[in-house]
């Protein structure tokens, strides 16, 4: 059914979508993340060397995904405090601690990286994965805690004095974006077979943050366009050889321009 | 009516750099009571509720709710307790629909989201969605809030957000219930139709703590008057006691 290119291209566009998932779930609470790559970093290498363990890739994913997030609560629980500007500067910080630390984890490979990686992840994976993520982003909507969420970002100050805990909320919603990373990060160690501490740095990061910018981050669906935008188009482009990485400037700044919300609009409440 | 107070405010003081907004202020509000207060702009009565809510932290004094210090806790923490309120300035949730505002006000009320909930809510059957909904939509029929539920809140007049607020606060089933100025705006249709709202809720069993600067209303609807002007009581009694003192008319009333 699928050639080689056009799957890998697939299993690529997977594993952003999830990126970008896990810059939405944050960002759905006010929480802006420019680390993503760093819990992406975590989900690859843990999931890489339990299944150099001969543990199965399923429990594997989702060892990840768990050290993902609680590494992911451990750090947005002191910093979770500051916000706006002051955040993004904290995850960014925290994406490039994660890198040189495992430039320094020699048993993960150090700098070299970590090569022979057993190619477990399939495509019929990744979709699985990320119909199962994008079918809980999109309940969210209408569950106590994604209302809960929805409030924080609206305003913190009502929202607490309704009851919502505060704390608790962002930290759920910052510990789930890292969990989905880390789900990322295992599904493209296993298909990549080779990882290194460069491959999660900013540019990972941005890119996955740029996803949201430009799909838009009202609802779940902006992500995914925008994952396949990025993802898709400079296949498409191919012809414009060095002037594509312009083409995606000037789809930036229009976008900017015109739809400056994403290109996928907030879904109205009159809907729900 | 029973004389224990449901909130007890001892000696509150609470400085903004050297601006002194309140100064050693106390007051109790006896359960089941509308009781009011009063005062000129800047007379701090906002920042007394946002200390009885937990916004504000006081730098001195205490607060007692059924005689139980709650000094310290979170906004949070103080709703569970029992203390809802609303906004002078509205803030309703922009992207959440009118019944989803109000249904996070039952949220500190609700049982927790079951596997089985989260299954088969798509289905239309999720025990704890419905459960808010069906009490949001009572709050909005007591508030008389005869406008789209499904709508978000901006696209409702000002008068009908107030509503809209008081639901939110009344949907976490609040002993106490704070309202800051919520006949704002109203004509006095409107006013009047509030005050039948708020004796309404208090027959429901709860306690109304009332800023407001619509004297008319506040001296036919409260129980009890307290008058605060430079951050001080300056008076506190049935209406038809504070109506007459002198410093309050010197004060905020006027000589009519």
């Amino acid at each position: 059914m699928f050639n080689s290119y056009t799957e890998s291209l697939a299993v690529f566009f997977g594993i952003n979508v999830l990126m970008a998932f896990s810059v939405y779930l944050p960002s759905s609470a006010g929480l802006i993340s420019l680390g993503q790559g760093g819990f992406m970093a975590i989900g690859a290498y843990t999931s890489a060397l339990l299944t150099a363990k001969d543990v199965p890739f399923a429990m594997a994913l989702a060892a990840g995904a768990v050290v993902a997030a609680l590494i992911g609560v451990l750090v947005a629980a002191p910093a979770i405090r500051i916000r706006g500007i002051y955040l993004i500067i904290a995850t960014l910080g925290f994406g490039e601690i994660v890198r040189v630390l495992f430039i320094n984890l020699e048993f993960a490979g150090g700098a070299s990286g970590l090569s022979g990686i057993r190619p477990l992840t399939t495509l019929w994976y990744v979709v699985g994965v990320c119909f199962f993520v994008g079918l809980c982003l999109w309940r969210l909507r209408t569950l106590t805690l994604g209302r809960a969420i929805l409030a924080v970002h609206e305003d913190e100050t009502a929202a607490e004095a309704m009851g919502i805990k505060l704390l608790q909320t962002k930290l759920i919603a910052f510990g789930g974006g890292a969990a989905i990373a880390g789900l990322a990060g295992g599904l493209f160690a296993h298909y990549a077979l080779f990882i290194d501490p460069e491959q999660f740095g900013f540019s990972r990061s941005a890119e996955a943050f740029l996803f949201v910018v430009l799909g838009g981050s009202g609802n779940p669906f902006g992500p995914i366009i925008g994952a396949a935008i990025v993802t898709l188009l400079p296949e498409v482009l191919r012809f414009l050889q060095d002037w594509r990485m312009s083409f995606f400037a000037v789809l930036l700044i229009g976008c900017a321009i015109w739809r400056p919300g994403g290109l996928v609009a907030a879904r109205p409440p009159s809907r729900l | 009516m029973s004389d224990v107070p449901l909130l007890g405010v001892v000696g509150i003081g609470v400085t903004y750099g050297g601006y002194v907004a309140l100064d050693d202020v106390s007051c109790r509000v006896v359960e089941n009571s509308i009781h009011a207060l009063i005062g000129p702009n800047g007379a701090g009565k906002t920042t007394l509720f946002n200390v009885i809510s937990g916004l504000v932290k006081p730098e001195s004094g205490s607060l007692q709710f059924r005689e139980r210090r709650y000094t310290g806790l979170r906004p949070d923490q103080i709703l569970v307790m029992g203390i809802a309120r609303n906004f002078q300035q509205v803030r309703l949730f922009p992207v959440l629909s009118v019944i989803e505002n109000v249904m996070v006000g039952c949220h500190s009320r609700l049982p927790r989201t079951s596997f089985r909930d989260f299954v088969l809510g798509p289905l239309g059957r999720d025990k704890v969605d419905r459960l808010a909904r069906q009490r949001a939509a009572e709050m909005l029929d007591l508030v008389e809030y005869r406008g789209d539920t499904k709508a978000p809140p901006s696209q409702m007049t000002l008068v009908d957000q107030r509503r809209i607020e008081i639901a939110r606060a009344l949907a976490s089933d609040p002993q106490l219930l704070l309202l800051d100025e919520p006949a704002a705006g109203m004509n006095p249709a409107e006013a009047s139709q509030l005050s039948e709202i708020i004796r309404k809720i208090r027959g429901l069993g709860r306690t109304v703590l009332l800023v407001e600067h619509n004297t008319r209303m506040v001296f036919s609807l409260a129980d009890e008057v307290t008058v605060l002007s430079a951050g001080k009581i300056i008076a506190s009694g049935p209406p038809s006691a504070v109506k007459s003192d002198s410093a309050v008319v010197t004060a905020y009333l006027g000589n009519v």
